[in-house]
């Protein structure tokens, strides 16, 4: 082959930066660096971006929210910063809260606040002030720790200046924190969600709707040390300023990542889908690139992951290329995924027979979990192997807020269920899925009579379906659990939770990294921002 | 006594909150829903029902209907053929305006006229010699404008004719055996159309709208969710972002056409050898550049306004609400240089923006200034850049 083309072809090949991995913080991380004039190459296993973030037209005219389907936690700086808006970013009022009882009662927040104080009295008089209280309380703990989610974390074991003037400031910052707000803000991270609801209500149903924040995605019960710590996570987000609130994004959170991949090519980045990568180059401690799965490769002195800390360090890089306590951390890294969808395409909308005819209740979440105990007793299944007989359900009738998502008169339903542990005893989720199934639509033909008759089509999506198609580890929705020590200063390891690796030039930007799991994009943002500044350091 | 509408009995029974309005003597829905927001929402991905039943409308014919309008509109109205409808203002001999209003032109000497006040005196005056009759039919139509990206699909499914009409077209035509003037009109700034129909069908018209909407997201909307709309959409409110000259105390509340960013409704003065109101003052205007300032758009640097809440210690709220109402901007040194009329925080933009007077030197898009709101109980100083009208503009609207 004449020389001068083989310079071309590999100039071709050549980029500033490469991102391992279409997902929405890869997209983020891509963007961020294509804004900074780095000539970027987004690599997408599959043949669409989004990662867990995808919509899937399963039966003409029917949109499902495949895995993810809301937004509350993506960092508002990201919107602005990549002018999402321009390309379509729309993220839409869920106006109601729904909470059906076993007993054939209900509870059904919305938009005015003296109505759902009367609508908690009904439940308990007591409750419909305490829940002001919880609500003041929870907020001050919230903008005491949300900052956070846009921050790197310092390294606790450097002794670089500047990172020990990061921790002094950290320091300080929880120092001048109130006592009331601080100790609770400990109480959550550490403790139960249970004790803390416990503190302020008697109402099983609006504790049960509110504990149901602190075990999604994660295996943990209500009741179980730690919950709060999820509890807080899920409540750190946002719709508009209202703190906490989840909104669905227009065409679901499918939609979401196509206005995020639209936007990073507009700032330059390339993205190439049906490009699974094998493996990073290395040379002499050095990222200089990636393999494809088809032998092709492509080079760059910034190589970032955005898959989780497993792949990211024990199957795109050889475990002997790192340290061994990095490696042996990595290992014990628990993923153990919990949570499974099955989503629905529905001949018209479920009944509730408390409320007659009506429907407007289910313009935003279905909560199934009516007190802590159902959830705790649907946990108590998945601590022994199997999946929850009565499952926790979180349901939402998506087009009832979007209606291009189902044909008029019908209905999409997204329904996340958990406890469905990846590790089942004796058996496996190729056995179990439809299984898996038919307890649900049993679970909701409990509340809703009449709800099988409504179902055109049934997608189950199993830990182990996640897991094949999203490439997460043992199908876990945050990339890894939300427990203390795998957290902040310790995500994904102690002392590589600044988003680089032992490699030179290779990082990490997925949501196993600081802050974690949902559609956040702050772990692309922040990993971005890391090297940005380092290619500034080697250049200065 | 106060009225209702001819929609009133339907749509009360969808007021879920209770909530009226006052409008022209007319019950009108502050909001159906608990939350406008979601009704603001419909306009955008579906479509919402709004009764415009109360504005004023007049119709005017005669032979020299066509004539007469040329002069006392400052839009030219030759340039509105039948079959179509035109945005239009009036202005007094000052080339102030007195006020605006959509007109429908039915055929050669057949216009229909909408107004937010009453003007039956005042066009009535102008009349002269001409052979024109103008009489006021406000009660005699109903007027439901059905706004959003789906709008057209609804209304073609009823009035297949709908379906062609182009942006600001006209159509006579038949909704449930009712015979209704439709018109691409609306103060959304989205695709959306006007359904006129005779008050005495007004239900069986809406009975059928209604039908054809179900399972598709369509609810009514209410005065809220309307000007939310608007003001994405930059569309002027009278006595909100200008006041009539008809009964302004000071010029300081009067306003030009040019002032109020209609200038492109003169583009073809030049060749318009048209004595219309104001026409005079209006061409001395743009030949001096003699404006005050143009209502522009604002939109709030958002990270100085998080940096604002955040150092008062309060989360920065994003309340959607509008804000009718004046509130002061300023260059860096805080002398005044203006005052924004309406406000709100845009959920389709995800920022907070304004409509706003600014003087001339900073009309260019990007232009900065400071916008003065309270926070915590004093004035702060957030910085917005000026920005082009409509500040949301998606391509159905025209398209």
């Amino acid at each position: 082959m004449p020389k001068t083309k083989t310079t071309s072809a590999t100039a071709d090949r050549t980029y500033d930066a490469i991102v391992i991995g279409g997902g929405h913080n890869g997209l983020t991380n891509g963007a961020y660096l294509a804004k900074a004039g780095l000539r970027t190459l987004v690599l997408e296993r599959r043949h669409l971006v989004g990662g867990a973030a995808i919509t899937e037209e399963l039966r003409p005219g029917f949109w499902f929210t495949t895995f993810s389907y809301a937004l509350s936690l993506l960092r508002p700086d990201i919107v602005q910063d990549l002018d999402l808006v321009k390309h379509g970013f729309m993220p839409i009022l869920m106006p109601t809260t729904f909470c059906p009882k076993e007993d054939g009662d209900y509870l059904l927040l919305g938009q005015d606040h003296g109505e759902n104080l009367r609508e908690i009295g009904r439940q308990s008089k007591h409750d419909a002030d305490a829940y002001d209280a919880f609500n003041h309380d929870v907020l001050k703990v919230i903008q005491a720790i949300k900052p956070l989610l846009d921050e790197v974390p310092p390294d606790l074991f450097s002794d670089d200046p500047e990172e020990l003037i990061a921790l002094a400031a950290l320091g300080q910052r929880f120092r001048k924190l109130d006592k009331k707000v601080l100790h609770d803000a400990v109480r959550l991270l550490t403790g139960s969600a249970a004790d803390f609801l416990d503190d302020y209500f008697e109402s099983d149903v609006l504790k049960g709707y509110l504990a149901s924040s602190a075990i999604i995605g994660t295996k943990v019960g209500p009741y179980s040390q730690g919950s709060g710590l999820v509890l807080l996570y899920h409540i750190l987000g946002e719709h508009d300023g209202e703190m906490g609130a989840w909104s669905f994004h227009k065409g679901g959170n499918g939609g979401f990542t196509q206005v995020l991949s639209r936007a990073a090519q507009a700032l330059g980045a390339e993205i190439r889908l049906e490009s699974p990568v094998e493996r990073v180059i290395t040379r002499n401690g050095r990222a200089t690139g990636v393999a494809l799965a088809d032998g092709s490769e492509f080079y760059a002195p910034v190589v970032v992951s955005a898959l989780d800390p497993r792949r990211t360090f024990l199957e795109l890089v050889e475990p002997r290329e790192l340290p061994t306590d990095l490696v042996e951390t990595i290992q014990r890294f628990r993923f153990q995924g919990t949570s499974s969808k099955v989503n629905f395409a529905l001949d018209g909308i479920p009944r509730y027979p408390a409320l007659g005819d009506r429907i407007d209740q289910y313009r935003g979440f279905t909560n199934i979990g009516p007190s802590m105990e159902y959830l705790e007793r649907a946990f108590d299944d998945a601590k022994y192997g199997w999946y929850s007989k009565r499952p926790y359900l979180d349901t939402a009738i998506q087009s009832l807020v979007d209606p291009d998502m189902a044909p008029p008169g019908k209905a999409v339903m997204s329904c996340f269920v958990q406890y469905t542990p990846y590790h089942l005893r004796e058996s496996d989720w190729d056995a179990e899925k439809e299984n898996l199934g038919d307890t649900v639509q049993a679970t909701l033909e409990s509340f809703f009579p009449g709800f099988g008759d409504l179902v055109l089509q049934r997608e189950v999506r199993t830990p182990l379906d996640i897991e094949r198609t999203v490439g997460l580890s043992e199908g876990n929705i945050f990339a890894g659990e939300f427990l203390a020590p795998q957290m902040f200063f310790f995500r994904p390891a102690p002392g590589w939770a600044q988003y680089r690796t032992p490699i030179d030039g290779y990082y990490q930007c997925g949501s196993g990294t600081h802050p974690g799991g949902c559609v956040m994009g702050a772990p692309g943002k922040l990993a971005a921002g890391q090297i940005l500044k380092d290619r500034a350091r080697a250049q200065a | 006594m106060i009225r209702t509408t001819p929609f009133h009995e339907r749509l009360a029974a969808l007021n879920e909150t209770g909530l009226w309005e006052h409008w022209s003597n007319h019950l009108a829905a502050t909001r159906y829903q608990m939350s406008e927001k979601f009704e603001y929402f419909a306009i955008r991905n579906s479509a919402g029902l709004f009764d415009s039943s109360p504005l004023y409308k007049y119709r005017i014919h005669g032979l020299d209907a066509e004539r007469f309008l040329a002069g006392v509109l400052a839009r030219d109205i030759r340039t509105c053929q039948p079959g179509h409808a035109q945005y239009t203002i009036w202005c007094d001999d000052r080339g102030f305006v007195v006020e605006d209003g959509v007109i429908l032109r039915h055929g050669p000497s057949e216009f229909v006229l909408t107004a937010a006040e009453p003007n039956l005196a005042y066009f009535g005056e102008l009349i002269g010699r001409m052979d024109v009759t103008i009489e006021e039919v406000s009660d005699d139509w109903a007027v439901l404008a059905v706004q959003g990206p789906r709008s057209r699909d609804l209304l073609s499914a009823l009035a297949p004719a709908v379906g062609g009409l182009p942006y600001f077209g006209l159509t006579s035509t038949r909704i449930a055996k009712v015979p209704v003037h439709v018109s691409r009109t609306g103060f959304t700034g989205d695709l959306g159309f006007e359904v006129w129909a005779p008050a005495a069908d007004a239900l069986t018209v809406f009975d059928a709208i209604w039908g054809v909407s179900r399972g598709q997201g369509v609810i009514p909307i209410g005065m809220i969710a309307l000007y939310m709309a608007r003001i994405e959409a930059g569309l002027l409110l009278l006595d909100v972002d200008f006041h009539s000259s008809r009964f302004a105390w000071t010029d300081a509340d009067r306003s030009t056409p040019i002032e109020l960013g209609l200038g492109w409704m003169f583009r073809d003065l030049a060749n318009d050898d048209r004595e219309f109101i104001g026409g005079d003052a209006i061409r001395r205007e743009i030949a001096g550049k003699t404006s005050r300032w143009k209502l522009s758009g604002l939109v709030v640097d958002w990270q100085d306004y998080d940096r604002i809440y955040d150092r008062a210690g309060l989360i920065p709220p994003k309340d959607h609400t509008p804000i009718q109402d004046e509130y002061y901007i300023y260059d860096d040194d805080l002398n005044q240089l203006g005052y924004a009329t309406s406000q709100m925080y845009s959920p389709i933009l995800q920022r907070h923006i304004a409509l706003a007077r600014v003087p001339l030197d900073r009309t260019a898009p990007g232009s900065r200034v400071k916008l003065e709101l309270a926070v915590n109980h004093r004035y702060e100083y957030f910085d917005a850049n000026v920005a082009r009208t409509p500040l949301y503009n998606p391509e159905r609207r025209t398209a």
